[in-house]
């Protein structure tokens, strides 16, 4: 029988039987649909957290509490304002390369409305370290941290959420309960925000030594130094090591670069990714028995045609063959439906939900792949069981 | 080219069933099926005349002897060699028709064909000619759900003869069917031997059949009695 003819006839069969053809399909399709997705949701969050990271500004330093062992869990910071100043002295040329902050949640109230918002008590350096610019107004200054003045600067999210519209310079703002003079607000960054830190747009940063009382603590969560250019970056990590290492114990604090932070959250969320593809591969797998399963039903059904097709000069090849493409029909259509809907749903997630979804040619090819050779894995058992049958018992099966 | 088409030589089958016992359906069966011959086999029920028709058909093996088809025994076919054998020269009329229900008479009839090359046009062409010759030119879309019994095999015998097949084998042919519509398929299949030289095998109740044919093997529990020209 030629393929076409065989083809022809698979499909014929799968047609005969639609109802169950389509729930067989169906937990190909679901497979198939959950690889697709939750790879592009893992893709798209690496994406999204390393872009952040990056956005932070180039040649980033990260002075955090601890060892640098992340897996220990979150360290109790040592650092206190007079680290910055230290470590910029030392720096060649320094020009606001130094900027350290701690943080807290906070609910804000101004004009009646009340919002939360993540409040960072800043040095007056952390908008230029960190590349934030105000778009009206003015930004914290070296007096306001030397004078613990109550001003504050926030994102324009927060701006239009407490006053609609209006100009907010100059207004007052109550965090924590605390009376604040709104003195200038943040360029907006734009985009949805990072559900895996604070929407940029919805900070307020106040002046450090303001903060800190607020907050009740002496101490800096972390500190960041801008490198002058990417050669300059591990000299710079040198003069950290040795400003701090003068007060603190080896491992109180460590400096990482920035690159080293993508590449180590890059690899975790890579990892998760594929966690994730394969508890998905999983339910494709069920998929597939499912179709292993209903395809043994289907040879059992029609042992009398396998003994007449026999009779009338089919070749064990040529049964085999039937039943494989049937079975293979079942899981490709099943996979394509389902990376359709993968794609589409990855979008969805993309357009309404934080969670970005980027969808990766290999998640493509994989579940296509996948979905071909499952059909042809878990069709070869009942294919090979329909070749074998002897047309004299087949043809007498009732 | 010898006038023998195919040979039965002292075929024994015995059937296994379990681990300790067996049925001894055929016991010493020699005959020859010559071309455009006419058998009718013939005995009671039980006494082997199926087994031996799977046999002569190479849907099944002896379990000693030997069945020959131009010399070569069919023990040694492989399973390539076995289908080709059966599509090429061998035509099945069944008892119980075996027609694919949801296929329609045409494409049940095309079904042998799928199984050599060929055109798709080709295939219905003489497809529709054997349905014709069946006399069911009206009947060709409709599936066997929608045909009476002597329909359904007449249209099982245009899939026999729609391959130009040597030799027809059938299965006690009429036994689903009335008298009236029996004795119609039976001066079909004989027309069929009369006109295109088919060799017809076939096995049957009806003393009248057997009287017609050249050649009549009676069975009784797997032994061939008599026999010979009639
Ligand atoms: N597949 C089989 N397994 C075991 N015994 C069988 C099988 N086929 C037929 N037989 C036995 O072989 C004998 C002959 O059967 P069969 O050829 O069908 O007889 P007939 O067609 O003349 O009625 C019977 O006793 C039957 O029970
Ligand atoms: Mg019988």
């Amino acid at each position: 029988m030629s393929l076409r003819e065989a083809v022809r006839v698979a499909v014929q069969a799968l047609v005969a039987n639609r109802l169950r053809s389509v729930l067989t399909t169906l937990g190909v399709l679901i497979g198939v649909m959950s690889v697709v997705l939750l790879v592009a949701i893992g893709q798209g969050a690496r994406t999204e957290i390393t872009g952040a990271i990056e956005g932070l500004g180039s040649n980033l330093l990260f002075v955090l509490p601890g060892d640098g062992d992340f897996g220990a869990g979150p360290a109790r910071s040592r650092f206190v304002v007079d680290d910055v100043a230290d470590i910029e002295r030392e720096l060649p040329a320094p020009d606001d390369r130094v900027a350290g902050y701690t943080v807290g949640a906070e609910s804000l109230q101004a004009d009646g409305e009340r919002v939360n918002a993540t409040v960072f008590a800043v040095t007056a350096s952390y908008p230029r370290v960190l590349d934030r610019t105000v778009a009206r107004g003015q930004t914290i200054s070296e007096s306001d941290v030397v004078t613990s003045r109550r001003t504050a600067v926030i994102g324009a999210a927060t701006a239009e959420a407490l006053f609609a519209g209006q100009d907010p310079i100059g207004r007052n703002l109550t965090i924590g309960g605390i009376r604040f003079r709104i003195a200038g607000v943040l360029e907006r960054i734009g985009g949805s925000g990072s559900p895996f830190g604070p929407d940029q747009d919805r900070v307020v940063l106040v002046p450090v030594t303001t903060g800190q009382r607020l907050f009740g603590t002496d101490r800096l969560d972390a500190i960041f130094v801008r490198a002058a250019s990417t050669a300059s970056v591990e000299a710079d990590r040198a003069t950290v090591d040795r400003v701090l290492g003068q007060r603190l114990d080896e491992d109180e604090f460590s400096v990482i670069s920035q690159d080293e932070i993508i590449g180590v959250v890059g690899d975790i969320l890579q990892i998760l990714t594929l966690v994730l593809g394969a508890i998905a591969g999983i339910s494709l797998l069920v998929g597939g028995v499912g179709v292993s399963n209903i395809m043994l039903v289907s040879v059992s059904e029609r042992t009398r045609e396998i003994g007449l097709r026999k009779a009338l000069g089919a070749r064990t090849r040529d049964i085999t063959t039937q039943f494989l493409l049937e079975a293979t029909a079942l899981t490709v259509i099943g996979g394509a439906i389902g990376l359709g809907l993968g794609v589409a749903g990855a979008h969805l997630v993309a357009t309404f939900a934080p969670v970005p979804a980027v969808v990766t040619w290999w998640s493509v090819a994989l579940a296509l792949g996948t979905s071909l050779a499952v059909g042809l894995v878990f069709g070869v058992l009942p294919a090979r069981r329909a070749g074998r049958l002897d047309p004299v018992e087949a043809l007498r099966h009732d | 080219m010898s006038a023998v088409l195919l040979e039965a030589d002292r075929v024994e089958r015995v059937y296994r069933i379990g681990r300790d016992v067996e049925v001894r359906a055929l016991t010493d069966v020699s005959f020859r099926v010559e071309r455009g011959d006419y058998v009718a086999i013939v005995g009671t029920s039980g006494s082997g005349k199926s087994t031996l028709l799977n046999l002569l058909g190479a849907l099944d093996r002896p379990t000693s002897g030997e069945v020959r088809y131009d010399g070569r025994d069919v023990r040694v076919m492989d399973d390539a060699e076995l289908a080709l054998l059966r599509n090429r020269r061998i035509g099945f009329v069944f008892q119980s028709f075996h027609l694919l229900p949801r296929l329609t008479a045409l494409d049940n009839v095309i079904l042998p064909l799928t199984y050599r090359p060929g055109s798709r046009g080709d295939r219905r062409r003489r497809a529709q000619a054997a349905l014709t010759a069946v006399g069911l030119a009206d009947r060709l879309g409709h599936r066997p759900s929608e045909l009476s019994g002597g329909q359904q095999q007449r249209v099982a015998i245009a899939r026999a003869l729609v391959t130009e097949p040597a030799l027809i084998l059938a299965d006690e042919p009429t036994g689903n069917l009335d008298t009236r519509t029996g004795e119609e398929i039976m001066a079909l299949l004989e027309a069929l031997h009369d006109e295109q030289g088919t060799a017809l095998v076939v096995i049957t109740h009806e003393a009248e059949i057997a009287a017609r044919a050249r050649v009549r093997i009676e069975l009784r529990d797997g032994r061939m009695v008599g026999g010979g020209p009639a």
